[in-house]
């Protein structure tokens, strides 16, 4: 790497701070400062932990929660299926075999678990943050190194405290300006992947940067670190700054009075430094994004709401072409065809992506006075327990019920068909969530990701549509 | 976790690109607690119609490709979640190999951690390689760790690249966590520096 000076990026930065040895081919053994652990990614780790006779080493730095097998519906009933009941009562022996502390489903903050860790402050700024599932990129709003890891690597975060990693390169995504009303975090993310595509971060941790990242409070933040891994990358950054403090003040886990000054001015210190060296800079202006969609089956498939779906009469590519008829098929969509006002039958509103408390006012916002359109099944499934509970205590619930949406306890939900909420075959779905993978609502589900304040204009209006038409109206 | 050293092996062409985690195995067969069983379940959306019958136009269903050690596809495989389920599927259905342009990143990790070699060669070589693979049963093709090439049915080598440590963990068969308590002191000498107060313990009872 042609570094000529000592000047180091946020990741360089958070990254040296963690090592505890370097080996001698570059592989490093990383210090994990949080281990999350949920449910579906755990039972074969602890059961390697079992079988080769190891303890966890750090048991007050792992916190576990179950998400993505929980029904979202009524809590005091026993889960049904089967399956989950044992995948949720496993981690339950788990926890009590090897002391971790967990939030149970009975808990008032359990939730998914990427919303959990920033709420109660478990996640914090400068840390090293695993968790066995894609999204712990999420974390990274705080400017802490997340990642996921697999089950594998799971087992070994239990038993050593530490994983075993090259360091990624240094890719840097810079917004500036100002973005238009009615865009959000979600709409400048799919802009972001929509440029460098599923693969374009792969090897590299993005640092997002610039103006308009600045100006996104770390709910925002969140929804576009979230989707870092969508864009192929390790892992995604914002250097944390006044915001970020003062989310993080008087989180239950933060630290507090003088230990939280001196853990300020050390996370101050971390922003990369003028003059760094990035492998890759991509720049976007914020004014260009508009409200955004996909239309396909892989999250570079993005459209701004005004555009068209692509015909593979337009690349060269033979695969490539193969590729957009297959997804245009999947998704019953014609090669041409304006992308707004296609018919929904379903919104969702949730996941580790969008389920804040400000996705939630962003969609209330729009359905306010407003009814869901007929035939749309509408649900929103706050991240948290602790997340339902404030938007209840602002009304909230009640401008959702009012409107006929459904209003769900905290998960997964229907982010993946693991638990009970899923698309049966065919239904179309306008989906806050960060995946429109073949299947992943559901087998033969058809997914179109959005903003939540386009996702609460498409329940309204039965079809994907540009939200700041139906907010013009309200003005 | 069983050693890798050379595997002769008949390939499965998948001219694709972007083949995500949920691809190959979909979240509904996650609720597993266990890392085997779940071969059968490979590829299910495509690789099954709704009534479990196997679509016979499905690569994996047809022969000899059934019997597949190898697999071969385009760029950015593995791509989406993290889950480790997909690599346990490819081992449990019998592949030991994947080629491919590009790997997504924790897709690539996990294969070696459960003796899955994964090999990044340009597209070019994958269509060479796929092109053998259509040739049929006795069309197999080598993969040799230990000399780093493939050996292709007509004799030619293709030397590919791989991280000598992983390399050394599929040639021994060996456990990553065993080679790390091995710097045990180093971790522990680390979990004592001062300076860290602001990192707080997080004990039983205060979560609820
Ligand atoms: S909400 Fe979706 S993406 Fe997030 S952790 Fe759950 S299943 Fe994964």
């Amino acid at each position: 790497m042609p570094v000529t000076n000592s000047s180091r990026t946020l990741f360089d930065k958070i990254w040296d701070d963690h090592v505890v040895e370097r080996l001698e081919d570059g592989t490093c053994i990383l210090y994990i400062d949080r281990h999350l652990v949920h449910e579906v990614t755990s039972p074969q780790a602890f059961e390697g932990l079992r079988l080769s006779g190891r303890r966890v080493r750090r048991p007050d730095a792992t916190v576990a929660v179950v998400d993505h097998n929980v029904p979202t519906s009524d809590r005091s009933k026993p889960i049904e299926e089967p399956q989950s009941r044992l995948q949720i009562e496993t981690l339950e022996k788990n926890v009590a075999e090897f002391g971790i502390p967990y939030f149970p489903l009975r808990s008032a903050s359990q939730g998914i678990v990427h919303v959990v860790g920033p709420e109660q402050g478990i996640s914090l700024p400068g840390m090293t943050i695993v968790c066995g599932d894609s999204h712990t990129s999420t974390h990274g709003a705080l400017g802490s190194l997340a990642f996921g890891i697999g089950t594998s690597e799971v087992e070994h975060v239990l038993a050593t405290q530490t994983i075993l990693q090259k360091p990624a390169k240094n890719m840097r995504v810079s917004v500036e300006g100002k973005v238009g009303p009615g865009v959000t975090a979600k709409d400048i993310m799919l802009a972001i992947i929509g440029r460098i595509g599923t693969a374009g971060g792969t090897g590299h941790v993005i640092e997002f940067a610039g103006s308009a990242i600045r100006d996104l409070d770390m709910a925002g933040r969140m929804t576009l670190c979230n989707m870092s891994i969508e864009a192929g990358a390790r892992a995604g950054l914002v250097a944390p700054d006044e915001t970020t403090f003062a989310y993080v003040k008087g989180r239950p886990f933060a630290p507090k009075d003088e230990a939280f000054e001196q853990a300020c001015e050390y996370w101050r210190s971390l922003a990369s430094d003028e003059g760094a060296y990035f492998d890759t800079e991509v720049t976007l202006a914020a004014e260009e994004i508009i409200p955004s969609v996909t239309w396909g089956t892989s999250p570079q498939d993005v459209l701004p709401i005004d555009g068209s779906v692509p015909s593979p009469s337009d690349v060269a590519d033979p695969a490539r072409a193969a590729q957009i008829q297959r997804a245009l098929d999947y998704m019953g969509l014609e090669a041409g065809q304006k992308i707004a006002g296609t018919p929904v039958d379903v919104v969702f509103i949730g996941s580790c992506t969008n389920s804040r408390l400000e996705d939630l006012r962003a969609a209330a916002d729009v359905v306010r006075g407003r009814h869901v359109a007929e035939g749309v099944r509408a649900m929103i499934v706050p991240g948290s327990g602790l997340v339902k509970h404030a938007a209840e205590g602002e009304g909230l619930d009640k401008v959702f019920l009012d409107a006929g949406f459904e209003w769900r306890e905290a998960g997964c939900s229907m982010c993946l068909g693991m638990n009970p909420d899923r698309l049966t075959p065919g239904q179309r779905c306008a989906s806050t969530s960060n995946r429109n993978f073949e299947g992943r609502q559901g087998p033969e589900g058809r997914t179109h990701l959005c903003s939540p304040a386009m996702a609460a204009a498409a329940a309204v209006t039965g079809r994907l549509c540009d939200v700041r038409e139906l907010v013009k109206e309200t003005v | 976790m069983d050693k890798f050293t050379e595997l002769t092996a008949i390939a499965a062409p998948m001219p694709t690109e972007n083949i995500d985690t949920d691809q190959i195995i979909p979240a509904r067969f996650l609720k597993t607690i266990q890392r085997t069983g779940l071969g059968k379940s490979a590829f299910a959306a495509q690789r099954y119609d709704a009534d479990g019958n196997e679509k016979p136009d499905f690569v994996l269903n047809q022969d000899p490709y059934r019997h597949a050690e190898i697999l071969i596809t385009y760029d950015n495989l593995g791509c989406g979640s993290s889950r480790e389920h997909a690599p346990w599927a490819l081992l449990d259905f019998g592949i030991r190999c994947v080629i491919a342009p590009s790997f997504a990143d924790i897709f690539f990790n996990n294969c070696f951690k459960n003796g899955i070699l994964p090999i990044p060669l340009p597209r070019q070589i994958c269509d060479e390689l796929m092109d053998d693979a259509r040739q049929g049963s006795n069309s197999r093709l080598t993969v040799d760790l230990e000399r780093q090439v493939i050996v292709r049915p007509n004799g030619e080598t293709i030397p590919f690249e791989v991280d000598p440590f992983r390399r050394h963990m599929l040639l021994e068969g060996l456990d990553d966590i065993g080679q790390t308590m091995a710097h045990d002191a180093e971790i522990s000498s680390f979990e004592h520096r001062p300076a860290r107060a602001w990192v707080p313990s997080i004990t039983i009872g205060t979560v609820k």
